[in-house]
């Protein structure tokens, strides 16, 4: 059997990476947008199409501990969740972070309450940055399926060792159905080997995650940022072996359009995929403008980014997500850009936060009205409201 | 002195359950069990209620305490029928 395209949303798209991943055990919390994911994984496990344990759990926060216990017996684990869930589970996500526990959990982005609402936004994912996680961001469906197959292969390896949190925005990736290559197993089989841990063994008792004094833990921080470090190669990497095995090419830092263009907009997930239209207009109507996604904010790839951004006047960033005052994605550019020999100015954009359209059209505005002259570097950040002109 | 007895894993802590696991415990102790050997009826329940496992049972004698371990918590003492068990000040055997 060749691989099939499937009509397939985002959710249904994460749970074919899930079960041809071979997910062994999963634990999960419903929360929309996140819901129809783990239901369908459900599914696949009644009809026998997906051989794993679900655990049925009170909470997010046991959700994540089952998958700590699972993952360091030894089983492939995997968990989703959204918002508030993600919230509840952050105890959990640092023990896991921290203990070097190797699993996958999909992050249905959804905005944070109050103001209480189910829509998408960054914030939930980028509030767990600290956590000791991988991120990666999503743009489309084929992205999700094909990017949590190449999470268990990241966070598995020996080199590594670290969880990794795949994150793609709700509804407009979750419940928006596109074409998706669906790939065959046993192409997936080879490109994923199976998964070992004798961490938890009856047989050998020991006390896992024991109190130590300051200079042990002080050493094991300093061991799991080496480790982070390394795991920005191994991102590459796996990302480079996917593309010769399934043909999709995947980069820690996209870019699309026009890299020699003066005006740069960044984006992250679903935001990007509208920004890539745009950027299409844009090109297509004479104006020249290119985009960098931003697929990996964890490790954050600073060198691909100073290497992308070399030349343009400015960045353009479309920040979905809000710390106080700034877009945390802005912050984070905004340090990694300190050391470049180049560096551009940065026009900050607050858009589409509690699921507020993005507009192809506001965006469109945004770029023609910069491109006579770009202006000097604002202290602020720009809210760009939907239906005009921010 | 710990780090030699606290088996590390390469990326990961964990502690093997080894004597001494959880460093010299015996020096937290503000009270320190004195067994009073003309009460003792050698009934060993002080062996089997310590929870730190350092009281040692000696085959038809008074039982023993590892004060390199034993936090002082006053278990044994408690639990003892026949109150053969003392808690002292550990300031006071300092001293001594």
């Amino acid at each position: 059997m060749a691989e099939q395209i499937e009509v397939l949303t985002g959710n249904a798209a994460a749970a074919y990476g899930v079960k041809l991943s071979r997910a062994q055990v999963i634990a999960a919390y419903p929360i929309t947008p996140q819901t129809t994911l783990v239901e369908r994984i459900a599914e696949f496990i009644m009809k026998g199409e997906l051989k794993a344990e679900y655990i049925k759990v009170e909470s997010e926060h046991s959700a994540l501990a089952a998958c700590i216990g699972a993952s360091l017996g030894g089983a492939r684990a995997f968990t989703a969740t959204s918002s508030q869930g993600l919230l509840l589970m952050q105890e959990m996500l640092f023990w896991a972070g921290y203990g070097r526990t190797p699993m996958v959990m999909a992050v249905v982005t959804r905005a944070i309450a109050p103001a209480w609402n189910m829509w998408s936004e960054h914030t939930d994912a980028l509030a767990q940055r600290d956590t000791g996680w991988i991120q990666i961001f999503c743009h489309n469906n084929q992205e999700v399926l094909d990017t949590i197959i190449q999470a268990y292969k990241i966070s598995e390896d020996k080199k590594v060792m670290i969880p990794v949190m795949v994150c793609y925005d709700g509804f407009e990736i979750s419940h928006t159905s596109e074409n998706v290559v669906v790939p065959e197993q046993s192409d997936v089989d080879s490109f994923l080997p199976s998964y070992e841990n004798d961490l938890i063994d009856p047989d050998k008792p020991k006390l896992l995650w024991n109190g130590v004094y300051p200079e042990d833990a002080f050493r094991f921080k300093a061991m799991l940022s080496e480790a982070a470090h390394r795991s920005g190669n191994v991102v590459n990497e796996v990302q480079r072996e996917f593309e010769s095995k399934f043909g999709r090419r995947y980069e820690a830092i996209e870019v699309y359009g026009k890299p020699e263009s003066k005006i740069i907009l960044m984006a992250m997930g679903s935001v990007a995929s509208t920004a890539k239209a745009t950027v299409d207009t844009l090109n297509r109507e004479g104006y020249s403008v290119g985009l960098i996604r931003v697929r990996l904010f964890r490790p954050f790839p600073v060198s691909e980014l100073q290497k992308a951004i070399e030349g343009a006047e400015a960045l353009v960033i479309l920040d979905r997500s809000l710390s106080f005052t700034k877009g945390i994605l802005c912050t984070e550019v905004t340090s990694a850009l300190y050391s470049a020999k180049w560096r551009p100015k940065i026009l900050e954009y607050i858009v589409g936060l509690g699921g507020a359209v993005v507009e192809h059209r506001s965006i469109v505005d945004t770029v023609k009205h910069l491109l006579p002259k770009v202006p000097e570097e604002p202290r602020e950040a720009v809210w760009l409201k939907p239906g005009g002109q921010g | 002195m710990v780090s030699q007895k606290v088996k590390v894993f390469d990326y990961t802590p964990y502690s093997l359950p080894t004597e001494g696991s959880a460093g010299l415990t015996g020096s937290w102790r503000s009270k320190r069990p004195i067994i009073m050997v003309e009460k003792c009826t050698k009934c060993n329940l002080c062996w089997l209620y310590c929870p730190e496992g350092t009281i040692i049972r000696v085959k038809g004698k008074v039982p023993e305490i590892d004060l390199t371990y034993c936090k002082g918590c006053g278990v044994c003492a408690n639990e003892c029928p026949s109150k053969a068990i003392e808690m002292e000040d550990e300031a006071k055997w300092l001293n001594r």
